[in-house]
């Protein structure tokens, strides 16, 4: 991975991400949520959120769009993630701890195998 | 919590939750006078004396006032804990301004924690607002603005691998910096 220092850097690997944008739009993207209320906060949802940043950094893992959420009513079963490859239904995982974080990117964002072990219904 | 950093982070999710386009983090910390301070400002839709009241009242509180929680409370009683006070300055439609201080010394007083990973998980999960973090250790300041970086990528999201090392080498080298020849350890 090239290391990106100045704002030059950046502007040379935004038309390679629209280049590769171009190759994949037919894969579907992925879209993980992580929640970050004051519950998601107080149980470690930060950390969980730098895991998956820390996993697509050296993964090297493009196309993956990643945001927060508020509380989702579910407050013991923080932190909360829920992800949503191209048009399939939403999956909601509880207490995803950073290493169970770094599986859900592992199995089901990259290889698309859902971790039933920490789905909860919503 | 156990961070002023998570705390800064939830009191930010409450700008964002108050539609705010623009927000500044700072974080300043004064050695010579034993203070440390910190002050999320939004432009969000803003509170009116009573709600401004109301919400660093953890009795008061009800469902139906939803954006209000346990967090401002929490922080409150913290700061009152070690000789500091926390502060909210708000209108309708002019936004608002939380300042939180602490006696810097106190040993009661939370660390700081990773501060530079609460402003970049907001950087990535919040890339419609415009961000400002500016971190005062003493004499020196260090300020990053989200502004050029955005213009640079101009749709291209945050999250591109190559992006989340530049904003996470941006934050660590600005905030190791300001640790330099003083005297003072860098927290976390």
């Amino acid at each position: 991975m090239p290391s990106v220092k100045s704002l030059d850097d950046l502007k040379k690997l935004r038309e390679e991400a629209l280049e590769k944008r171009k190759m994949k739009t037919a894969e579907g993207k992925a879209h993980v949520i992580v929640g970050m209320g004051t519950c998601g906060i107080a149980a470690g949802a930060r950390d969980t959120m730098k895991a998956i940043l820390e996993f697509i950094e050296k993964e090297n893992l493009s196309g993956v769009v990643v945001t927060q959420t508020g509380c989702i009513g579910q407050c013991e079963k923080e932190p909360i993630v829920q992800v949503v490859i191209g048009d399939q239904e939403k999956v909601t995982y509880g207490k995803v701890n950073p290493e169970t974080a770094r599986r859900i990117m592992k199995e089901h964002v990259e290889a698309g195998h859902i971790v039933q072990d920490h789905v909860i219904p919503v | 919590m156990r961070e002023l950093a998570l705390h800064l982070l939830d009191i930010a999710e409450n700008s964002v939750a108050a539609q705010a386009k623009n927000i500044t983090l700072t974080v300043k910390e004064d050695l010579v006078n034993d203070r440390l301070r910190m002050t999320v400002q939004d432009d969000g839709k803003g509170m009116d004396a009573d709600m401004a009241a109301r919400v660093v009242d953890p009795f008061v509180t009800s469902r139906t006032t939803r954006k209000v929680g346990l967090g401002i409370p929490l922080l409150k009683e913290a700061a009152e804990a070690c000789n500091g006070f926390l502060k909210i300055e708000s209108a309708p439609g002019k936004g608002t301004t939380l300042t939180v201080e602490f006696q810097h010394g106190n040993i009661d007083r939370m660390p700081l924690g990773d501060i530079s990973g609460t402003v970049l998980t907001l950087e990535v999960a919040y890339p419609n607002i415009h961000w400002r973090f500016i971190y005062q250790v003493n004499q020196k300041t260090f300020e990053f603005d989200d502004q050029p970086v955005k213009e640079a990528l101009e749709g291209i999201s945050l999250t591109e691998p190559e992006v989340i090392a530049y904003l996470r080498n941006s934050l660590r080298e600005g905030v190791s910096e300001l640790f330099q020849d003083q005297e003072i350890i860098q927290p976390n």
